[in-house]
């Protein structure tokens, strides 16, 4: 493997890791309010893939993908609606079992209106324009992909260190039944986490599929359950964690299918999993309550 | 005098439960001589039987002992492989083997059917035993994600290049026996039924339920909490191995995708339908479940009705019914089916003598 070969994979497995990241903090974020680990997160990123698919051929692109990023909004605050807001006093198995249900059920509901096959991602004019660094050529949306994603987290901690919902998030996470005593309304800042979460990963799902150029009803499952693993790697409940976890996993990833073991390349997730689990449950940047939210 | 008559309650009970055996052998054993006839419903029923087990088995874990495990499709797996490798004809082999050839020392191992599943539970059971070390130590959501994770690493190996000369890679496996005749489905389903309610009703048994109530309590009472997890898991495990086992016999060939988390879902699925911590409910549920996605089956074809077709009507439309059906459970009716509750001899007679009270304490009031 040569120094360009190199550059090349690195530069792939950054921009995945930037796709993963996205996800990864929409789980970070539910997991430090509810507690939940938000089975049917990588499905709402499956179902932002059809969104622009269908959108993105009745209207312009500008307009598409506001209308997919509108869309997946909805849709998050939807599901938490029906399916995890009636469960607030319930065990925690329950709520568990209705997201696996609720993931069950959009990729059911994907299969049945979109068929098994994978549909063809729409090409948004210039992201896949061919790039040229030196002996290097990559499209603009790997390089894009990272600036984006910094951007958003830098975005997102100002929103949640500086502004007042961000303030009654950190609250609500650090102690639920203390927060609601000070007034702060439980429930609209669940909906308002689960909103960034899914904003997030609708983001995440453009810049991946993308690069990807399909989608199928279940192209969200395996990504979900990576940036999971990636959130706890970073630490739950921390944004930059998050960050530096989705980076971690995406470039592992990539580096481990460019050596040829791309059979382990999943196994390869969930063996971090168990050893960061083991080693250091909080994550990298568990302690740091600040960021917890 | 008191106690001779208790028992002859419970002999009573138990005959009422070996004659429903009896007679659930005699309808088996008719639709085996009419096997050309009633195929569809044997399949049906012998997978039913097989996702009864493996729903039981989730059960003791998830249900009785409280450990969200979604691991069951990787024992499973490990129990698939494993008996199917010990029992597929030498014969076929080298068919089965075409493209990588097979291990020399697997060449000629061929045990008998019931040894073969018995090895495949052990194997299982072996590997929960090492990953329940690490993993039970966990608190209930990562345990689930842990456990969901070493499942598929267990796929990734069983898929791999490196394991081709035993599981044959990603080709998997094919030729293997099936079941003889529905009754012996029958047969293998009951050992391991008949053998998980023992330990759920046993002291152990006990054990598991009051770690799920009450971990704190259950230990001051001086149960070893992590000793009866691993217990519980390794159980657990053992089962779900023999009913991949069974799994692999009822589909005659395998590979790993059979093994993907999708299938951890359809288990769950029975589980949540039939009631969590329910032995009844979990049987009840994978025949509900199995024989219902069959039945359901003309919703995934186009209906015509007087000329025009439904457009509701195409593949697909019965897992969703499926999907929404169990957010239905989930959110209305979260105890499932049975809730906990047993159907039982026991409870059908104190629920008829409650009905006759009831009827005579209104017959008093008029």
């Amino acid at each position: 493997m040569n120094i360009n070969q190199l550059l090349q994979h690195a530069l792939t497995g950054i921009s995945v890791g930037g796709c993963y990241a996205l996800i990864a903090i929409g789980y970070t974020l539910v997991y430090g309010i509810l507690r939940l680990i938000n089975f049917a997160h990588g499905d709402i990123f499956m179902v932002a893939g059809y969104f622009m698919i269908f959108s993105f051929a009745v209207m312009p692109f500008p307009v598409a993908i506001v209308v997919t990023l509108v869309g997946t909004t909805v849709l998050g605050i939807l599901i938490e609606k029906f399916a995890y807001s009636p469960l607030r006093q319930a065990p925690r198995m329950s709520v568990m079992i209705s997201a696996i249900g609720v993931s069950y059920l959009l990729q059911n509901l994907a299969t049945y209106l979109f068929t098994a096959l994978p549909k063809a991602y729409p090409a948004i004019p210039g992201l896949k324009q061919v790039i040229k660094i030196g002996d290097i050529s990559t499209s603009l949306v790997t390089i894009l992909t990272p600036i984006i994603t910094i951007l958003l987290v830098v975005l997102l901690l100002w929103l949640v260190n500086r502004t007042k919902i961000g303030m009654a998030m950190r609250a609500v996470s650090r102690d639920y039944e203390a927060a609601s005593l000070m007034g702060i309304k439980l429930n609209q800042v669940i909906s308002f986490t689960f909103a960034i979460g899914s904003l997030l990963a609708a983001v995440g799902s453009i810049l991946y599929f993308t690069d990807r150029m399909t989608v199928f009803p279940f192209s969200g499952s395996l990504p979900g359950l990576k940036c999971f693993v990636a959130a706890v790697f970073g630490g739950i409940g921390s944004i930059p964690g998050a960050l530096v976890g989705g980076f971690f996993i995406g470039i592992c990833e990539t580096v481990i299918k460019a050596i040829g073991l791309s059979t382990f390349s999943d196994a390869f997730t969930f063996i971090v999993l168990i050893v960061m689990l083991l080693i250091r449950p909080t994550g990298l940047f568990g302690e740091k309550n600040i960021d917890k939210v | 005098m008191n106690k001779l008559k208790f028992k002859d309650k419970i002999n009573v009970d138990l005959l009422i439960y070996l004659a429903i055996v009896v007679v659930s052998v005699i309808i088996l054993a008719f639709l085996d001589m009419n096997k050309f006839e009633y195929n569809y419903a044997i399949s049906i029923i012998e997978k039913s039987l097989v996702y009864a087990v493996v729903a039981l088995s989730m059960n003791i874990v998830t249900g009785f002992t409280g450990l969200f495990s979604l691991g069951q499709a990787g024992f499973m797996a490990l129990g698939a492989y494993t008996t199917a490798i010990l029992t597929i004809p030498v014969a076929s082999r080298p068919n089965v083997y075409y493209m990588n050839g097979i291990l020399p020392a697997l060449e000629n191992a061929v045990v008998p059917i019931p040894v073969a599943l018995i090895l495949g539970g052990l194997v299982a059971a072996l590997f929960a035993a090492l990953i329940g070390i690490p993993v039970l130590k966990l608190k209930s959501d990562y345990l689930a994600i842990a456990t969901l994770g070493f499942s598929e690493i267990i796929r990734a190996v069983i898929a791999s290049p490196m394991m081709d000369k035993i599981t044959n890679g990603s080709y998997g496996l094919k030729s293997i026996p099936g079941f003889k005749s529905s009754v012996e489905c029958f047969a293998f389903s009951l050992i391991c039924i008949v053998l998980m309610v023992l330990i759920i009703n046993s002291s152990t048994g006990r054990d598991f339920k009051a770690i799920r109530e009450d971990e704190i309590a259950a230990r001051s009472v001086g149960i070893n909490i992590f000793k009866t997890k691993e217990l519980s898991f390794v159980v657990s495990s053992f089962f779900t191995g023999v009913g991949g086992g069974l799994l692999a016999m009822f589909m005659r060939s395998i590979d790993s995708k059979t093994f993907q988390i999708t299938l951890t879902y359809d288990i769950l699925l029975i589980v949540v339908l039939g009631g969590i911590g329910s032995i009844t409910g979990s049987i009840v549920g994978a025949f509900f479940v199995t024989a219902g996605k069959e039945i359901l089956r003309f919703f995934d074809e186009p209906l015509v009705v007087a000329g025009t077709e439904i457009p509701l009507f195409k593949p697909g439309f019965r897992m969703v019914i499926f999907s929404i059906l169990l957010m239905v459970v989930v959110l209305f009716f979260r105890k499932g089916l049975l809730g906990g509750k047993e159907l039982s001899i026991k409870g059908m007679k104190k629920y008829s003598r409650k009905k006759e009270e009831q009827n005579i304490d209104e017959g008093g009031a008029v």
